[in-house]
């Protein structure tokens, strides 16, 4: 009897955990939505480095919390027939909190040039990716808690991502009619592209997720 | 006890074995193969509710087994119990699905055949619509279940971790209740042909509680069952767990339940006393296979998903086996009857004399039976039940009722009340007016088990046998284990049988 009341606790505590790991999700993608915003607005200042260092923090937590679950879940050897799709779930979790770090450092090491009339399809495609990400993170707290709503969010994951590639396309077709140089462009359309991965990543992880609802519901 | 005895008890042991190890699976098979319980809890937990339920609740199945054919000598129950195994072994090893309760029954008929007695038609069509219904009713029961379980799940929105959690100990829960339900309902096939020749004698436990030698005999074949999960059944569980249609741990613990359902309804006298005393129709208490269960199970749930993964060839493959079984069985278990008897010289029957006394003639014509054509075989004594029953037969037509009181009437079964025997008599278990009407026989001699019976009837009121109901069961059955125990004790061997 306090076996399986041990057992209990400590899947109270690893549901806290998987739930603080997606909240990591969700913050980091807030934070780099924050950091382009300022840095479109003042460039590199003390408030980007901020948001740089939180995302460095968030991308640390997320390494640590997604390292404890995956050691739970192989220790006590739970969800077995589902436990490989979660840890991929996971992985490809925190792969989006890298990539939202990695391009805030970016930023600070290339400092690319965003010409004023970019700023707000700029700014655009960062909501929607955002956006798709956020959608991406309520899919994943759905397959842990109500496969139901999977579909739906995944529905809106599928609609935001396309709206991104809509932007960014429109993004590259305006820096490359531009009177910038060749350079410049270029460089643009890298952190176009380093922006709309966010969401490519988003929906590669949703399309996971609907097959691992499939198989939960057999 | 005598070296022989436990010798051939061993092919009882052997088959108790072979339950444990295969049909374990069936209950923590998905569980243990997909690892959500671990195979040491599950052999606990399987080896302790087994021997749970063939202890407190296995004697219902067995009595029916009894009823099918009472094999009254030990060679001829070590015989039987052989032969079921080999058909098992034999037909598990060309592949074909086999289960203990369909080889154990042809068995009991081969004993049948081979003793001259009779098998009893209408326990028998009792036996195979069992065998029929029993997928039947495990698919009836899954596929709602499996049906409200999904509903109970979808509103509850447990986490995928809490719902692991609650599995698990849902698994372990439909384990034990699942072996209970294979103790109480498939221990008739380990042990139940040893019911008639068992030697273990009733015994107190602090004046409370008695175990009685059935009890005795089931403990010990279900503690078989329980070595056959520890020594072989991990193998099974993590076949059966990996191989069989793939199922999520929820789906399987509907199954376990389903499966652990059916069982449980053809085993359990507390539910027949029950629904009789409500005048609801009952469900006849009948070994049925575990095996079968699981498959109709699965099958409901896969007929609820549309039925596209369905094999229908396994099912075709289980209603064979409900004919070839039991035939293969027969035919294994009258071959080695005769090997035993007459090249080990081992007396695999006890022949039991029928003769129509004066006496039993007269209480024939008392229960209004036709006895007209029968004066001429009066005194006659007859080989076994068969030669009686055509020697009847060739008179006078019975129906199938007058056919058992003749039976009845006419098994010789000589018994003497002697003064030394009553001084050994268990007047506790007795009560003591029985013992007292049972004193007042002293000196008595009898031809037949009915006999002593009415005449202790008539001397006092609490050995008569109340009307053959399902609600008076019970007790007729706690006054037939005492008359049973006075057969045996004041049996007069000295007789010509």
């Amino acid at each position: 009897m306090s076996k399986t009341l041990a057992l209990f606790r400590k899947t109270r505590f690893l549901e806290n955990q998987i739930d603080e790991f997606l909240d990591c999700v969700s913050e980091s993608s807030l934070v780099f939505k924050g950091a382009i915003k300022t840095y479109l607005e003042h460039g590199i200042c003390d408030d980007f480095n901020a948001s740089t260092q939180q995302a460095g923090e968030l991308e640390t937590r997320g390494d640590e919390l997604r390292r404890a679950i995956e050691t739970q879940l192989y220790e006590q050897t739970l969800i077995p027939d589902l436990r490989a799709d979660v840890l991929k779930l996971l992985e490809d979790l925190d792969n989006l909190i890298n990539i939202t770090q990695a391009n805030c450092y970016r930023f600070t090491i290339e400092t690319p040039e965003i010409p004023l009339e970019f700023h707000s399809e700029f700014m655009d495609l960062t909501d929607t990716v955002i956006s798709c990400v956020d959608a991406v993170v309520m899919s994943s707290r759905a397959f842990f808690r109500n496969i139901e709503a999977v579909r739906d969010h995944n529905t809106k994951v599928m609609f935001y991502e396309t709206q991104a590639d809509k932007i960014s396309s429109k993004l590259k077709v305006m820096a490359f009619s531009s009177d910038l140089p060749k350079v410049e462009k270029i460089h643009l359309r890298y952190f176009i592209e380093r922006i709309d991965e966010l969401a490519n990543e988003a929906e590669d992880i949703a399309d996971a997720l609907a097959i691992y609802t499939i198989k939960r519901s057999i | 006890m005598d070296i022989v005895v436990i010798l051939f008890l061993t092919s009882g042991l052997f088959l108790g074995w072979s339950l444990g190890a295969n049909d374990a699976a069936n209950v923590f098979g998905t569980a243990v193969g997909t690892r959500m319980v671990r195979f040491t809890t599950a052999a606990l937990v399987c080896s302790i509710f087994v021997i749970l339920g063939a202890v407190f609740s296995g004697a219902g199945a067995a009595n029916t087994l009894g009823t099918l054919g009472s094999v009254n000598a030990l060679a001829g129950s070590f015989v039987a119990a052989l032969s079921a195994a080999v058909t098992v072994y034999l037909m598990t090893r060309l592949g074909l699905p086999v289960s203990t309760s369909q080889a154990i029954v042809g068995a009991i008929i081969g004993w049948n055949l081979f003793s001259g007695s009779i098998t009893d038609s209408n326990t028998l069509f009792k036996i195979l619509g069992t065998w029929v219904a029993c997928p039947l009713l495990a698919g009836v029961i899954a596929a709602p279940l499996y049906k409200i379980t999904q509903r109970v799940l979808g509103w509850a929105q447990f986490h995928l971790l809490r719902l692991d959690a609650y599995t698990r100990a849902a698994l372990i829960f439909a384990g034990a209740f699942g072996s209970y339900s294979l103790g109480a309902n498939n221990i008739a096939n380990v042990m139940g042909v040893f019911v008639e020749v068992s030697p273990f004698t009733d015994f107190d436990i602090g004046g409370m509680v008695t175990f009685t030698g059935i009890q005795q005999l089931f403990l010990i074949g279900a503690v078989a069952i329980g070595v056959g999960v520890f020594t072989y059944s991990k193998k099974v569980m993590l076949t059966v767990g990996t191989s069989l249609v793939p199922l999520s741990p929820v789906a399987a613990w509907v199954v376990v339940i389903a499966h652990s359902i059916v069982l449980f309804l053809f085993a359990s006298e507390g539910l027949e006393y029950l629904l009789a005393s409500s005048g609801l129709p009952t469900i006849p208490l009948v070994p049925v296979s575990s095996s079968q269960a699981v498959v109709g199970a699965v099958v409901g749930i896969g007929i609820l998903k549309g039925g596209k993964n369905i094999d229908w060839k396994i099912l075709g493959n289980i209603g064979a086996g409900w004919i070839t079984t039991p035939i293969i069985s027969a035919v294994v278990c009258f071959v080695a009857l005769f090997f035993m008897q007459n090249v080990f010289n081992q007396q695999v029957y006890r022949e039991t004399n029928y003769s129509l006394s004066s006496t039993a003639m007269e209480h024939l014509v008392e229960k209004g039976f036709p006895v007209e054509d029968l004066r001429e075989i009066q005194g006659n004594t007859y080989r076994n039940a068969s030669i009686y029953r055509a020697a009847i037969l060739e008179r006078t037509p019975l129906t199938e009722a007058e056919e058992a009181m003749a039976l009845r009437f006419g098994e010789i079964f000589y018994t003497k009340i002697t003064p030394n025997k009553l001084t050994k008599i268990d007047r506790e278990w007795l009560g003591e007016k029985r013992s007292v009407a049972l004193e007042g026989l002293s000196g008595r001699s009898f031809m037949y088990k009915w006999q002593l019976a009415e005449f202790l009837a008539r001397k006092n009121t609490q050995w008569k046998l109340l009307e053959q109901t399902t609600v008076n069961k019970v007790y007729n059955k706690q006054i037939k284990s005492r008359l049973d125990y006075l057969y045996r004790t004041f049996s007069d061997a000295e007789q010509p049988r």
